[in-house]
């Protein structure tokens, strides 16, 4: 299947999900369906990384297969596993019902599909419906994981020892996130198609908070985006991204506040910003305690 | 193959041939990848073709800049005057209305009233903020005021500086503010307006340095201007060479460095962390494999903490990379047991109390520069006093413990360089670095020590964030 028919097809339709995508985003998530390569996305946390695969999924009716990376993930919980508890019983079922089984038997038995315990990955490469893989916050991972995502990545296939290489009948499109908390190694980066995600202009973010919050009116929703870019001028240890500002957004409807004045900002900069050196100096910077 | 190319291929593979001589790993794989990519969207588009090569040729945003930079370059987007002399037709005002054609035609190419008259221009431009706009009198700019001909060979005829002398856009600034806010008198959105009005003027003295390096491009084919005219990254950039802008680039960037820097070291302790065995963690795990132990759980390390002293030269010609490096360790503050840190010229100074917990970068940044007076008596470096001055008053900060830190070019002005002194304090601790911005090849070159020095101190090369970042990890 091809996943968008073009760059201005795959903005409107990601726009229909309810994900407003600028240029780059529209025409790299495009190749990323056309060269069936995997997305890999950067930027800071709340610029909607995560946020494009499940709009991709809406966007083309796909269904969405997530892989939460953390540390420690390996390949028993990303990839596959023998469900180790089924087989013991199986084997004891089977020495109990007849004396002198076959082991030959008994061995093909229990490595076969009924004891697989499929994980992510694999459930994403088995499936015959089209599918978006989202390998969520690879960065989290350990070194080893990305190995093992080499495999996945370029061929789009598992070798299970036992069952044999299972290959993909339909290419997932596959979207890799990360927050650069550590750089990924050249070999992953090689096989993908690389897209940095960055705070949205002012247009682009009012068009943005329009969507997320319908409720919200226009007048405020300016004042609103005009304060968090001025927010973002300042050196602060978080520069509040746009999940923030929704968040701001909402806030500011559930306080009823129809008007953005410097006390309603004061009040409410626990919304935006996370740090409470960020919140001084921003006080100071934009001189709200007059 | 007698058959005409369109060159095409050609630029293309210098393009990458730049890109590679910038720093950028492209790898043949990724080459064959964007030709496939612009065979899915075409070449109909430029800015599809820029997103379509930044999406399979740059894999980190660090490289954006440069990228960018050697797109421009190698395509650009207009050739020669572009429209602004010759297809003047499609031009419109921000009204809508046409430019008439022979007005523009008529333009003096540079005289005293078309320069006030541009500047008007310019100024209204910068007022309305039109992208557009500013492109087309950018390339204007460059064309009227920027030209040098008559130069001889080897030297480029436009340049962005003489442009940029002769228009002097920073000069708009306030004149743009006082537009933007209107005739209000208020204090606050002056202030707001002064700064949306100096990020404005900022990116349109890039769109100038663009426009030149452009045209110079065309004359001396890109490959030249790839070698001569473009920055390196920021993360390679030499400390000593930073622009003001750079220096607050580099400024932002020391945070998430830093915070890449923790992460990677909390996994590579976790992966050498082999102790004694734990038993009873293994015994239970082993439960679950039918109590046999598959895998062994081990007690972690007790991590190493260091003390750390910092003592740096602050004197004009350093004062960035001392001030950087102060930073970056302190956001480690964490992996460290305590930290203090002293500054000086000819004196010492300590500024630990600067350097408190969860500070605001900004403002302890502010603070060790106004605190830099007080490490100076006469103002010019002196390594020997400083060294001396420290043994007598901060020598307790010393102990077998301590890791202590030198951060300096070791420019001492020919004064006395006390090694003796330096020998006792690094003698009195655990492990003692020198960090250096300048490059090796000039040290002891001048009225540098650093030969002198580095015999007691074992001297690291240290000019950008890169290499910080790589000491760093080598000092935890």
């Amino acid at each position: 299947m091809t996943w968008f028919e073009s760059p201005t097809q795959a903005a409107a339709l990601l726009t229909e999900a309810g994900y407003l995508a600028d240029h780059a985003t529209a025409t790299t998530t495009y190749l990323a369906g056309a060269l069936e390569k995997p997305l890999l996305l950067e930027g800071p946390a709340g610029v909607g990384k995560t946020e494009l695969a499940k709009a991709v999924s809406r966007a083309t009716g796909a269904d969405l297969v997530r892989l939460q990376c953390y540390e420690g993930l390996d390949e028993a919980r990303a990839l596959y596993e023998w469900n180790y508890k089924k087989q013991l019983l199986r084997i004891q079922a089977q020495t109990g019902a007849a004396e002198g089984v076959d082991w030959d038997q008994t061995h093909d038995d229990i490595f076969s599909e009924e004891f697989l315990l499929t994980r992510p990955l694999l459930t994403a490469i088995r499936r015959e419906e089209p599918t978006v893989l989202l390998i969520d916050e690879v960065d989290k991972t350990d070194i080893e994981v990305e190995g093992l995502l080499l495999e996945v990545l370029s061929d789009f296939q598992v070798t299970i020892p036992e069952l044999g290489t299972v290959a993909a009948t339909r290419r997932p499109f596959v979207v890799l996130t990360s927050n650069a908390s550590r750089e990924l190694s050249e070999a992953v980066k090689r096989r993908c198609l690389y897209l940095h995600l960055d705070y949205p202009d002012a247009e682009r973010e009012r068009e943005i908070l329009q969507a997320q919050v319908p409720d919200l009116d226009d007048r405020i929703a300016e004042q609103l985006v005009a304060t968090v870019g001025k927010l973002r001028d300042l050196e602060l240890k978080k520069a509040p991204s746009i999940a923030e500002s929704v968040d701001w957004a909402r806030t500011l409807i559930a306080l009823e506040i129809r008007d953005l004045d410097d006390k309603a900002i004061t009040d409410t900069l626990g919304a935006v910003l996370k740090h409470a050196s960020d919140q001084a100096r921003a006080v100071k910077e934009l001189r709200l305690n007059r | 193959m007698t058959t005409p190319t369109s060159g095409l291929l050609d630029r293309h593979l210098s393009f990458i041939e730049a890109l590679r001589g910038a720093g950028l790993s492209v790898s043949l794989a990724e080459d064959i990848d964007s030709v496939a990519a612009l065979g899915a969207v075409g070449w109909g588009d430029r800015e599809h073709v820029r997103d379509v090569l930044a999406a399979t040729l740059m894999k980190r945003q660090q490289h954006r800049t440069t990228f960018d930079a050697l797109f421009d370059v190698y395509f650009p987007a207009l050739v020669g005057d572009g429209v602004t002399q010759r297809g003047i037709s499609s031009l419109t005002d921000p009204d809508g209305d046409e430019i008439p054609r022979d007005a523009e035609a008529d333009r003096v190419r540079d005289n005293g009233e078309a320069l006030q008259e541009f500047r008007d221009r310019l100024a209204e431009a910068l007022e309305s903020g039109d992208q557009q706009l500013l492109r087309q009198l950018a390339a204007e700019m460059v064309g009227r005021f920027g030209a040098m001909p008559g130069r001889g060979p080897g030297l480029s005829s436009w340049s962005s500086y003489t442009a940029l002398q002769r228009v002097a856009p920073q000069e708009l600034v306030d004149r743009i503010a006082q537009g933007l806010t209107g005739d209000m008198d208020d204090e606050g959105r002056l202030q707001d307006a002064r700064r949306l009005a100096n990020r404005r003027v900022g990116g349109f003295t890039r769109l100038v340095e663009d426009d030149a390096r452009r045209r110079i491009a065309e004359e001396k084919g890109p490959d030249h201007v790839a070698d001569v005219a473009i920055r390196p990254s920021i993360d390679k950039l030499a400390f000593t060479a930073a622009r003001r802008t750079d220096l607050e680039e580099m400024r932002r960037q020391i945070f998430p460095l830093a915070r890449q820097l923790a992460t990677r070291l909390t996994k590579e302790h976790r992966a050498h962390r082999r102790g004694a065995l734990d038993f009873r963690r293994t015994v239970r795990a082993s439960i679950a494999t039918g109590g046999v132990p598959l895998t062994t759980h081990h007690r972690p390390k007790r991590p190493h903490r260091t003390d750390l002293v910092v003592l740096c030269d602050v004197s004009g010609s350093v004062a960035n990379f001392a001030q950087f490096t102060l930073l970056f360790v302190f956001a480690l503050r964490e992996s460290f047991q305590s930290m203090r840190a002293f500054t000086f010229i000819d004196h010492v100074h300590e500024v630990t109390e600067h350097l408190q917990p969860g500070a605001d970068p900004v403002d302890v940044l502010e603070k060790l520069a106004a605190s830099s007076s007080y490490a100076a008596l006469w103002g010019r470096t002196n390594y020997g006093r400083a060294f001396a001055k420290f043994e007598e008053q901060y020598a307790d900060a010393l102990n077998p413990k301590t890791t202590l830190l030198i951060l300096g070019d070791a420019r001492s002005n020919y004064t006395d360089l006390e090694d003796k002194t330096l020998d006792r304090l690094v003698g009195s601790v655990r492990r003692a670095h020198w960090l250096n911005p300048e490059p090796v090849t000039s040290w002891g070159a001048g009225d540098s020590a650093a030969k002198t020095y580095r015999e007691i101190v074992p001297m690291v090369e240290c000019r950008n964030l890169t290499q910080l970042q790589e000491f760093v990890h080598d000092l935890l």
